[in-house]
């Protein structure tokens, strides 16, 4: 079994000094060291703020967590810093290979178009996401990341919470503006706030084993269902550094848990999955899980972002990555109003945009596993024809589902401008932003570059006509075209903008549209400034 | 558009006869199987999500007359 990979010591902070009467005041609290706590801080910490960083534990946990990480989040982790180290580290792939029986149905590429800084996906161990963000953590003075904190009790208060906190020397006290509760799917903090969790759970069980092997084997997402190894049920293989691969088996809702997690009874199996005998387990576990989110985000003065807010099934990818959607979306938000440039009802849009999300990231991976696992004679009737006919027709190709990977949501937002003007194609208003390959001063780079450049702040968009609209004060501006604007060099930013000469948007500080224009005027501008800003 | 509930075949029943003789010399389980492939065969070409789930509420409300007929 893999040892944890990275232990770091408690430390004994002058907050703890303190006498309960005269706690310290903070900011902002982060409850949980996990991938969505770490990037919410950095990023937080990047515009400008302090932060505490809790985590109960002193370790990084091992074992075998997310493995996959989308586009998405590889674009938030290049904003914060660690995109590089992370892609470095792990396997790229985008092809995926879908098996019924022992043979296969078909296989899909999830990159097809060029021209994207990012791979639509990497494989990455959690534990190396989080070592390199704790790394990351350590360059930013303003983030104080305190180990073996475990928060005990929470009151909330009209303008602050307070913390109860126990460390090894004992409990202290902290005070907080703002708790951010990133503490997993068995949060503490939601039980303190008393939010219900309510949601579906599935009766199939699962087995999910880490095997290293130096054979050769394609660096594809390989799914089966039904296959000659495991039959009736389903199978998944996904490669991870080190050698290391992720196998994932349905077992019968009523397997005996003890048996089947015995190595003796599981490498038989893989045996005849793989082929061959030559591996190792790095990790076993058998799990089930549930779907499900809080009613709001939003307690008070305490606000919960990934697992701790909502859980999915494992199938899609849907988990760390929409838990990284969480904190980019909050973390803008929250600076502007501890910044006090918008008002505090701006976080309600946290909870609108991100719950939706949730909802859809939920109803995607309950579809997945309803396929996965049909729930009666019909429903296994019904996946029989459609992987029947998978086989022959394209339309057959399309229903088969083993899981749909995540892709960022598309927000219906308040703080959307409407679109006026006419449009064929390019991001809607709550949509993210593309990518696209640029040059400048004949060096090449790409679009998502040149925003991070411009300081990841509200930016305006402009596709060169000459005469460069006044961008709001605050609001950055990218020029793509025109004398001195970045220089689209393969064509692909204006086709996937629809841009025309003086086409505009007004990219949101988390890289989505708030609004565009084909005839941007500074009146125009305001308003959907102001609107993507809570401020109307 | 909205389903279409008017007859839509010129020789209606060469439509049924087509599908009653696609069912002959088949058991129970392997008509099951022939009828799910086609309504997922029939949806696909249809194409519509709007006119399927009007197709499926008039399925289901049918059934359901039919249920209630019967306990009465």
């Amino acid at each position: 079994m893999t040892q944890a990979k990275t232990q770091f010591g408690y430390r004994r902070h002058p907050d703890q000094d303190r006498p309960g009467t005269n706690a310290a005041e903070h900011p902002v609290v982060v409850v949980g060291a996990g991938p969505v706590g770490l990037s919410f801080a950095i990023d937080l910490a990047q515009r400008g703020h302090k932060i505490v960083l809790l985590d109960d534990a002193d370790r990084i946990g091992d074992g075998s967590r997310a493995i996959c990480f989308s586009k998405r989040s590889l674009e938030y982790w290049d904003r914060l810093g660690v995109g590089e180290r992370m892609v470095d580290k792990g396997v790229v792939w985008s092809v995926g290979k879908i098996f019924h029986g022992a043979s296969q149905l078909y296989q899909f590429n999830l990159l097809p178009e060029p021209g994207h800084k990012r791979p639509a996906f990497i494989n990455l161990q959690q534990f190396y996401a989080e070592a390199y963000l704790v790394d990351r953590v350590e360059e930013l003075p303003d983030i104080s990341l305190r180990w073996r904190n475990k928060v005990t009790a929470l009151e909330q208060r009209n303008d602050r919470v307070v913390l109860i906190i126990d460390t090894p020397d004992g409990p202290y006290g902290l005070h907080a503006a703002w708790v951010i509760a990133c503490d997993g799917a068995r949060s503490s903090l939601r039980q303190m706030v008393g939010a219900e969790f309510a949601g579906q759970m599935f009766e199939d069980q699962f087995l999910i084993a880490d095997v290293k092997m130096t054979a050769a084997f394609p660096t594809e997402r390989w799914f089966w269902f039904d296959p000659p190894f495991h039959a009736g049920r389903s199978a998944l293989l996904h490669r991870q550094p080190d050698d290391i691969w992720r196998i994932d088996l349905q077992l019968n809702p009523d397997a005996d848990p003890v048996a089947e997690k015995k190595p003796e009874n599981v490498r038989p199996r893989i045996a005849r999955m793989l082929g061959h005998d030559k591996f190792e387990f790095e990790w076993i576990s058998l799990y089930k899980f549930q779907c499900r989110r809080m009613d709001s985000f939003l307690h008070g003065r305490v606000i919960f972002a990934g697992d701790a807010a909502h859980q999915v099934s494992p199938f899609g990818a849907r988990g760390a990555n929409s838990g990284l959607e969480d904190a980019e979306n909050l973390a803008w938000k929250l600076d502007r109003i501890l910044r006090k440039t918008s008002p505090e009802r701006l976080l309600e849009s946290y909870h609108i945009e991100r719950s939706a999300a949730a909802d859809e990231n939920i109803r995607e991976s309950t579809r997945s596993t309803d396929f996965m696992a049909p729930a009666t004679r019909q429903e296994a009737r019904l996946r029989k024809a459609v992987l029947a006919l998978a086989k022959e027709t394209e339309f057959g190709k399309r229903m088969v589902n083993g899981g749909r990977l995540s892709v960022p949501s598309v927000y219906d937002t308040p703080l959307s401008t409407a679109d006026v003007d006419l449009w064929r194609g390019g991001p809607r208003p709550g949509a993210s932003m593309p990518d696209a390959p640029m040059a400048e001063h004949g060096a090449s780079m790409f679009l998502t570059e040149a925003f991070i450049k411009r300081g990841t702040q509200f930016t305006l968009l402009e596709f060169g006509s000459g005469a460069a609209t006044d961008a709001p004060s605050g609001v950055s501006a990218i020029r793509i075209g025109g004398e001195s604007g970045l220089i689209d060099s393969e064509g692909l930013a204006a086709a996937r903008y629809d841009a025309e000469p003086g086409t505009a948007y007004l990219l949101r500080p988390d890289g989505y549209v708030a609004a565009r224009f084909r005839h941007p005027t500074r009146g125009r501008l305001e308003t959907a400034l102001a609107r993507a800003s809570g401020l109307n | 558009m909205p389903l279409s509930t008017s007859s839509n075949f010129a020789k209606p029943d060469d439509a049924f006869r087509a599908i009653v003789e696609a069912h002959r010399g088949l058991n129970d389980e392997q008509s099951a199987d022939l009828d799910a492939a086609l309504v997922l065969i029939l949806a696909n070409h249809i194409g519509d999500i709007d006119v399927l789930r009007e197709a499926i509420a008039l399925a289901r409300h049918r059934m359901i007359d039919a249920s209630q007929q019967q306990q009465q």
